[in-house]
């Protein structure tokens, strides 16, 4: 497919930096040569920022990959040009290659959580980086790494240098992949999916930095993300790929208002889209007289620690005084950032994890069950999660999956449970002859289907979506999305919502309660949270959500000092319960210091 | 930290005291009869109850139990039934040459085993790590009498480069060390090399190569300290193994280790003897495994010993 150039350098620079021309990645497979990337065109200027956007299976990390040389053995360039300063890179060798790697294109990566050695303290990570390019001495390197610390906003940079990955939060970790990779200004960064596992709100923090960072050091860089919302906030240029090859490549602002492609026109409107919830008019369900569901003043409390005696030191107090109902057919949305307590709620509703204060299900409490009163339980709520592949057993048949909790229940003879298995394959928009197969013969929307269709099995009252379209490309997103609608309008099955997708959940949720430290901070019906959010860190997440629209660009958010606080306290203490206060028709916000 | 020690160190005393009893109930209810060994074929029925009760054998169990303990407590394993000495005197004298052929087939085994493993990772799915895998399989397979006999054979007889047997100098070292070292070298380069495949496959060793560093650098310093923690624990285990291979090595190449100590007194039913060497071996395995666990957070920060 042909591409027009029509963009020119931003800044009136006048050559590229890095031009790729027609790249081809292919890789050998037991003798055969399949391509991953073909044809790829596309050129960066210095200073500016070049997303390439795509769903998964696309090639863009490929091409980051080989534009780095850290293919996988198996995987080549074998066609094509990468000229960075009109060096090929294909080309270099490797002693080269490793010479400029980091110094003059340094890469980030998607995992903060694992891109970091555990092994080795920051300091000793970040002066390696440096040392492995400049002749400095130890003290020189410490000095710079100290420096990179203090420029990615990293509060006491002296401290973190003896600190260890594991001791720093998800956002911290990628400030400090961040500081490393620029750490030696390097002219191209390519960053891969930096913001993807990162809470809203510190995805907003890097994107920020990144572009603060692009204008002080005037590096190019190379943003890789399935996120349009992203693209629209931090782009110049964009390229849109898919299963390998360039759909169209336009400034951001053209390919927003004027997609030339269909392809591309399905995956923004496929873009789940803050504020457009409110166009989709469904009455709540009424409320009944049993709710599926009940909290009351529900904790959850787990010690750790352990000090001469083997006592418990401190105790995280996941969950502190929850309450709230949800009713039949109703789907409740549960939002907050990560560690806020949103998935211990859905476990101890499961009783998966002990809990303090009432949990109800069904008008039956939780405490105090025998273990046959826990297993009925079981039958009225079910969960999908966000891995669907990690939440199948590999070794049993889809079929054997979806009829399991059958089985597991004693419910039916074989072929009853087989029939009813076909049934609900047939419901979840899938065929029978595909029950003899294997979890990873399917693609990631059809597996989250089939643990769809599982939870279904019990006819439950309530199922818990955990995360459960997190992982699933956008376009695959909206139509298990679809999926859940229909069978609540048919079957009346109420859901518990959990996501960090503040548009997700305003597309779909009835009522929703937002998380922060263990506690609810503020409850309502959506149109009363997402049209007059009240409480300051509601706000705040929504504010953080990327606007998929390029001519919404919006100023940098005021930068939160260090991280989050600490659901950990010591034994005896605890943290002040927030009051809730209902404003009007049962929106109750949390009453603020 | 103190207080896990002290908690660690009560648990092992605990597993001290099960293992004695456990092998002094097995030691009772055993057919052979030590009395019968002292005394000799020809000895009079009144002789042999004379010395068994002099011996206490004639106790019941529990009560001979007791008097172990009680003596085991105040540092007497008692005396040997046969060669009428102390002993902790017998192992005393014979426990510096077992420790040392233990230190020496250790290092063997982490030496070989290791950098087998590592090589074998770094080129694994092509045909060198395909045969080191082979080499890894015959080590683990083959007995230790044969591979101790062959060494001989082929390095003391044929070549002559270190002495058939006996003990004192480096040289007398050498091929029991590695006798007893190839069985775990097979293991542990199996093991490091599942182990490194899998660091290698991680986040930041891609991180570690994007800042540019040199293979070598990558390996040394982020693979192998995160690959060789699984192994640690391993090893602590493995002394345990090790004893099993002790006996057997030092009978080939008359080592004068507790090894060779404990058979005699096996085939001679000498009950003290036996239970001395037991208290010892058990007490290393508890000692390693103890070690093995205070390593570990030194390597990984993560790991905090509460």
């Amino acid at each position: 497919m042909m591409t027009t150039h029509t963009a020119t350098a931003p800044s009136g620079a006048t050559a590229a930096l890095l031009s790729v021309r027609d790249m081809t990645v292919s890789v050998r497979d037991r003798g055969v040569v399949r391509p991953l990337v073909a044809g790829l065109s596309f050129e960066l200027y210095p200073g500016e920022t070049l997303a390439i956007a795509g769903e998964s299976g696309s090639g863009k990390s490929i091409t980051s990959l080989a534009l780095m040389g850290l293919l996988p053995n198996n995987v080549t360039v074998t066609s094509g040009q990468a000229l960075l300063d009109g060096v090929n890179l294909p080309d270099l060798p490797e002693a080269r290659m490793r010479a400029w790697r980091g110094a003059k294109l340094a890469m980030i990566f998607q995992e903060p959580m694992t891109s970091l050695n555990p092994v080795h303290t920051i300091g000793s990570q970040m002066t390696e980086a440096i040392r492995a390019h400049e002749a400095v001495s130890r003290g020189a390197a410490r000095s710079a790494a100290i420096e990179a610390l203090r420029r990615v906003r990293i509060p006491e940079p002296e401290r973190r240098m003896k600190q260890y990955p594991h001791e720093l939060s998800g956002g911290m970790r990628q400030r400090v992949m961040i500081a490393m990779a620029l750490a030696l200004r390097p002219a191209l960064l390519i960053a891969d999916e930096p913001t993807t596992a990162l809470d809203v709100t510190v995805q907003r923090e890097v994107l920020d930095l990144l572009r603060e960072l692009q204008a002080e050091t005037g590096t190019a860089i190379i943003l890789i993300t399935h996120d349009m919302g992203v693209v629209a906030e931090s782009a110049d240029r964009v390229v849109v790929m898919r299963q390998g090859r360039m759909i169209e490549s336009a400034p951001v602002d053209t390919l927003f208002t004027a997609p030339k492609q269909e392809y591309t026109r399905a995956l923004l409107s496929a873009v789940p889209r803050l504020g457009s919830g409110a166009a989709r008019a469904k009455p709540l369900p009424p409320t009944a007289s049993v709710p599926v569901a009940r909290l009351v003043g529900a904790q959850v409390h787990f010690d750790i620690g352990a000090n001469f005696l083997g006592r418990p030191t401190h105790r995280v107090h996941a969950v502190e005084g929850a309450t709230l109902d949800i009713q039949p057919g109703e789907t409740f949305g549960l939002v907050g950032e990560s560690g806020c307590g949103k998935s211990t709620i859905a476990k101890a509703l499961v009783g998966l994890v002990p809990h303090a204060g009432h949990v109800e299900v069904d008008g039956k409490a939780l405490g105090g069950l025998t273990s046959l009163g826990r297993r009925q339980i079981c039958r009225d709520v079910q969960m999908v999660f966000q891995d669907p592949m990690a939440a199948l057993d590999p070794r049993m048949t889809v079929g054997e999956a979806v009829a399991e909790p059958l089985l597991i229940h004693g419910i039916g003879t074989a072929a009853e449970r087989h029939a009813r298995a076909a049934d609900l394959f047939a419901r979840v928009g899938l065929t029978q002859d595909q029950m003899t197969r294997y979890p990873h013969e399917f693609s990631g929307g059809q597996r989250q289907r089939i643990c769809v269709a599982r939870a279904l099995a019990l006819k439950p009252k309530l199922i818990i979506c955990d995360e459960s379209v997190s992982a699933l490309d956008v376009s695959v997103q909206a139509q298990v999305l679809d999926l859940l609608e229909e069978l609540q309008a048919e079957m009346g099955v109420a859901y518990l919502f959990i996501s960090h997708d503040m548009a997700v959940v305003e597309n779909v949720v009835d009522r929703l309660a937002v998380m922060y430290l263990g506690q609810i901070v503020e409850m309502g019906t959506r149109d009363q949270v997402f049209g007059n959010p009240q409480h300051s860190y509601t706000r705040r997440l929504l504010d953080a959500v990327p606007i998929p629209d390029p001519q919404r660009k919006r100023p940098p958010q005021p930068q939160r000092p260090g991280d989050l606080p600490s659901p950990i306290w010591p034994i005896g203490k605890a943290p002040a319960r927030v009051h809730l206060r209902d404003i009007g028709d049962n929106h109750l916000v949390a009453q603020e210091a | 930290m103190a207080g896990y020690l002290l908690r660690r160190l009560i648990q092992s005393t605990l597993i001290l005291l099960g293992v004695s009893f456990v092998t002094f109930l097995l030691l009772y209810v055993l057919p052979a009869d030590p009395v019968r060994q002292i005394a000799g074929r020809s000895a009079t029925a009144q002789t042999v109850e004379n010395i068994r009760a002099q011996l206490g054998l004639d106790q019941p169990m529990l009560v001979q139990y007791g008097r172990y303990l009680a003596g085991l407590v105040q540092g007497d394993m008692g005396r040997s039934y046969l060669q009428k000495t102390e002993v902790a005197t017998l192992i005393a004298a014979r426990l510096p040459a077992s420790l040392l052929l233990m230190a020496g087939g250790i290092a063997c085994e982490l030496l070989i085993g290791l950098t087998l493993g590592i090589v074998a990772a770094v080129f694994r799915g092509r045909p060198l790590d395909q045969g080191l895998m082979v080499v890894s399989f015959v080590a683990v397979s083959a007995p230790q009498f044969v591979v101790g006999l062959l060494l001989l054979y082929v390095f003391a007889v044929q070549l002559g480069w270190f002495p058939i047997g006996g003990y004192g100098t480096a040289a007398h070292l050498v091929l029991p060390a590695l006798t007893l070292g190839i069985m775990g070298s097979g293991w542990y380069s199996r093991m490091m090399r599942s182990s490194m495949v899998e660091v290698l496959r991680q986040d930041y060793i891609r991180t570690a190569r994007a800042k540019g560093l040199g293979r070598a650098r990558v390996l040394i310093r982020h693979a192998l300290p995160n690959a060789i923690l699984p192994i640690i624990a391993m090893i602590g285990i493995d002394i345990g193994i090790f004893i099993g291979g002790i006996v057997v090595v030092e009978s080939v190449f008359g080592w004068p280790g507790i090894g060779q100590l404990a058979w005699q007194a096996i085939q001679r039913v000498d009950i003290p003897i036996i239970m001395g060497v037991t208290m010892v071996s058990a007490t290393a395995i508890v000692l390693g495994n103890l070690l093995a666990d205070l390593i570990t957070p030194l390597i990984d920060p993560r790991i905090k010993l509460r």
